[in-house]
């Protein structure tokens, strides 16, 4: 990118992690377990329909004449987009699973902004959108035995609200250098000491400039990063995969943005070596479904039960999970979303007690005030 | 409000532009932008070329394009850092954050200039129920939110060419452009009003156009109200409709005191400003007027968005619109687009058509507060020579508001680039 050639020859000086203050007086006292979460939120509301598609039911030819792309049979009856065809040796490993006609609580306005507000703050809908001010990762890591600020990451350049809250947590994005003498970074910590908000970020920016290197795109330095962290001290990681919003043209719309998260998948699998990578769970979720039917133009439009996916050498993966509300048209919720039958905090919470050894009651009345558990499927190894 | 204040909060900062709001749109004038008249021929060549496989031609138009979003780039800062009415140009910003378009490709990225031009400045101190319709049937919007892709289902042409419906449009007007996703609205007004707006859409020709032939026939309710009848005026109707609801009123003043005045504004503001806004039919300077005039238009803190953070260090600097205009296009990417993107705010590519959030956290972050401190230390020196005295540039750029601390780390500084760096830097300057 052309800011580097900016910086070129300016003399910019190097802050190496191990020089900063934060991450060497760093210890591990009491560390939080060794298994590890890593949730991708999908931005933009994934067709859950085209993604794993309901191959066995007998409505969604008819519903679907031209968006639905090739697929690879999974169980009988779901097929997986030929898209996360690249995924299929996790699913035949056990490692990859996915929930069906699952969503949120959220109904009826089908907006993405307040989706994805009330997707990470995992509350229920008794609570207004703009009155959510935490993130149900943060209330996780709350709870969390000998949690520290290193064991959570919110990484890339979208703001991370799952992960927001008291809590703290680190966060990262590529390219963040700082060209900054030494005497002027030091006299602006000092300016920066009384204003909360401007201390925080730089404490983090000033102590993270100069880790990233090379080249790459956005999402694969998100995930080498995201691995790297799971390899060590972290625990938790929060990042956004985009583009899913396919109202028009879908067959190649959704391709870029599957690409990415297969890619993602696979990656973070490398990066985090078999080790790591068998106590790790992956949430992939999104706001919400599309319609069933596809729209005007190719596409689809916003609605609700939708799927998620579930990935990790600690998943109890090679199924598709949640219980299949069928397609036709009394089946469906208003007449036009696939119905969904249950509830995705239900399924993360279910994840949580697995991985973290959390109890129910911190469950439904930290992490997700007021959920009732009710699955039973064992997700987790 | 002092006029210090008036020109932080409402403006883009020392040293002070006009005083007040005035009627007339001077800056338009003197530094055009682009028009959608001189973009479509462009675009229709670049599409022309390609289709040839005219590898020349295709260069050729793609230079061309280039050349106009680098004019319209350059034309809103001009506008910005020369105005005597910096206020307008804050206000602009705003319902073109309001109204967010973006390009999906090369050709279209002198269309959300086109669109603020075109349908928003012109109403900025007018009536909001024109803006609406301006902005609704303005071919930017329409190819945006896929307005162009949606046919009734039971139009000939939706029939011919099995073609249907897209909702996109129809939700974010009455979500994002109008009522808010608070108000009492349903899935089957969204639909409904979808319906309704079809057969608006987009010739490369003639812009934006109304195609009697992909309109749904029959009536259409929409919050409760029926709309029949043919051509546009049932749609434009509707829009007269949606902008006098007192939803949309409560929408909108809560949007300005966001903006302008806390991430968190006091509801007594907001319900004042809404009340302006039905009491005046939506008058757009009436209510600006009112928001100003507020007792409690000095309270609360805001962080300058990326943007308005580098209008404002260019303000301060001295640098005027000749500069910008004279930039060759790769330092004016390199000192202002490529720096705005590091801060987390590409210029005219808002991630979705809410727009740019409006937290403090939001926009300092890591990473957008690493390019902003980047910036400061070394785009001024590639911008003036001799740099200023940075104890001069404190009170030119804070006045007031430069705090002690600041002040004597600025006067601390080893040298005039640092000390430029951290007035620049500061929490204070990037408050507004």
């Amino acid at each position: 990118m052309d800011r580097r050639i900016f910086l070129k020859g300016l003399g910019a000086v190097g802050c190496s992690a191990a020089a900063h203050p934060l991450m060497t007086t760093l210890t591990l006292a009491a560390a939080p377990g060794e298994n590890r979460l890593a949730v991708i939120i999908l931005r933009g509301a994934m067709d859950g329909l085209d993604v794993v598609q309901p191959r066995g039911d007998r409505d969604l030819a008819a519903a679907r004449p031209g968006v639905l792309a090739k697929a690879q049979d999974l169980d009988g009856f779901f097929a997986l987009h030929e898209g996360l065809s690249g995924l299929m040796p996790l699913w035949q490993a056990g490692e990859l699973a996915f929930v069906h006609a699952t969503s949120t609580p959220y109904r009826d306005k089908r907006s993405h902004f307040d989706g994805q507000d009330l997707l990470e703050a995992g509350t229920g809908t008794d609570l207004a959108p703009a009155a959510q001010r935490d993130g149900w990762l943060n209330r996780l890591l709350g709870v969390l035995p000998g949690a520290t600020s290193e064991t959570a990451w919110a990484v890339g350049r979208e703001a991370m609200p799952i992960l927001t809250g008291a809590a703290p947590a680190e966060s990262w994005a590529p390219d963040q250098d700082l060209a900054v003498s030494a005497p002027a970074r030091a006299l602006l910590e000092q300016v920066y000491a009384e204003d909360a908000l401007f201390h925080q970020a730089s404490a983090t920016a000033f102590g993270l400039a100069g880790m990233e290197e090379g080249e790459g795109q956005d999402t694969d330095m998100i995930v080498d990063f995201v691995a790297e962290r799971l390899r060590g001290p972290a625990r938790i990681a929060a990042f956004s995969l985009t583009g899913w919003d396919t109202h028009k043209g879908q067959e190649r719309a959704i391709r870029k943005p599957l690409d990415r998260l297969q890619r993602a998948v696979l990656r973070l699998k490398d990066g985090a070596r078999p080790e790591v990578w068998g106590k790790t769970v992956v949430l992939a979720m999104t706001e919400f479904g599309r319609t069933v039917r596809q729209n005007g133009s190719g596409g689809t439009d916003h609605g609700t039960g939708g799927a998620m996916l579930v990935a990790g050498g600690a998943v109890r993966g090679g199924k598709v999970l949640g219980r299949w509300p069928g397609l036709a048209e009394a089946d469906l919720y208003d007449r036009r979303d696939l119905m969904p039958t249950s509830d995705v905090r239900d399924w993360a919470a279910q994840a949580m007690a697995g991985l973290f050894g959390l109890d129910r009651s911190v469950l439904e009345g930290t992490v997700f005030p007021k959920l009732a558990m009710t699955t039973s499927d064992k997700l987790i190894r | 409000m002092d006029g210090e204040s008036f020109a932080i909060r409402f403006g883009y900062g020392l040293p002070a532009g006009g005083s007040g709001l005035g009627a007339d749109d001077l800056a338009a004038r003197t530094w055009p932008g682009v028009r959608l008249a001189e973009l479509a021929p462009v675009a229709l060549a670049y599409r022309a070329a390609k289709k040839a496989e005219d590898d020349a031609a295709v260069r050729e138009a793609q230079r061309a394009v280039d050349a106009l979003a680098l004019r319209g780039a350059k034309a809103i800062f001009a506008r910005a850092l020369g105005s005597d009415d910096p206020y307008r140009e804050r206000l602009v910003a705003f319902w073109a954050d309001h109204f967010t378009v973006a390009p999906r490709n090369r050709t279209e990225r002198a269309l959300p200039g086109a669109l603020v031009d075109e349908a928003i400045r012109p109403h900025v101190t007018g009536r909001f129920a024109d803006m609406l319709k301006a902005v609704t049937t303005h071919p930017a919007m329409l190819i945006y939110l896929n307005q162009e892709a949606s046919f009734g289902p039971s139009s000939p042409k939706g029939k011919r060419q099995k073609k249907g419906l897209n909702e996109n449009l129809a939700r974010e007007l009455i979500e994002l452009h109008t009522l808010g996703v608070g108000a009492g609205y349903t899935q089957a007004d969204v639909r409904e009003l979808a319906e309704l707006l079809t057969g608006l859409t987009v010739s490369p020709q003639e812009g934006f156009v109304f195609d009697k032939n992909r309109a749904e026939p029959g009536a259409e309710m929409v919050l409760g109200v029926t709309y029949s009848g043919n051509g546009a005026a049932p749609i434009l109707q509707a829009l007269d409709d949606l902008a006098a609801r007192p939803e949309t009123a409560a929408h909108l003043a809560q949007k300005l005191a966001v903006h302008f005045v806390a991430d968190d504004p006091d509801e007594g503001l907001v319900a004042d400003l809404a009340a302006r806004f039905r009491d005046t039919d939506g008058d757009l300077a009436e209510v600006a007027q009112a928001l100003v005039a507020h007792p409690l238009a000095g309270t609360g803190t805001k962080a300058r968005q990326p943007l308005d953070f580098l209008v404002a260090s260019l303000r301060a600097l001295g640098v005027g619109p000749e500069f910008i205009l004279g930039l060759e296009p790769r330092p004016f990417r390199r000192l202002i687009l490529d720096p705005l993107e590091a801060m987390g705010q590409p210029f005219q590519q808002a991630p979705g058509p809410d727009g740019w959030p409006e937290r403090e956290a939001d926009w300092i972050t890591p990473q957008g507060l690493a390019a902003r401190i980047d910036w400061a230390m070394q785009a001024p020196e590639r911008l003036v020579r001799p740099l200023p005295d940075p104890r001069a540039l404190l009170s030119t750029a804070l006045g007031a508001r430069a705090g002690e601390k600041l002040a004597w780390a600025v006067g601390a500084a080893e040298s005039a680039r640092d000390g430029v760096g951290l007035v620049l830097a500061s929490p204070e300057f990037n408050r507004r």
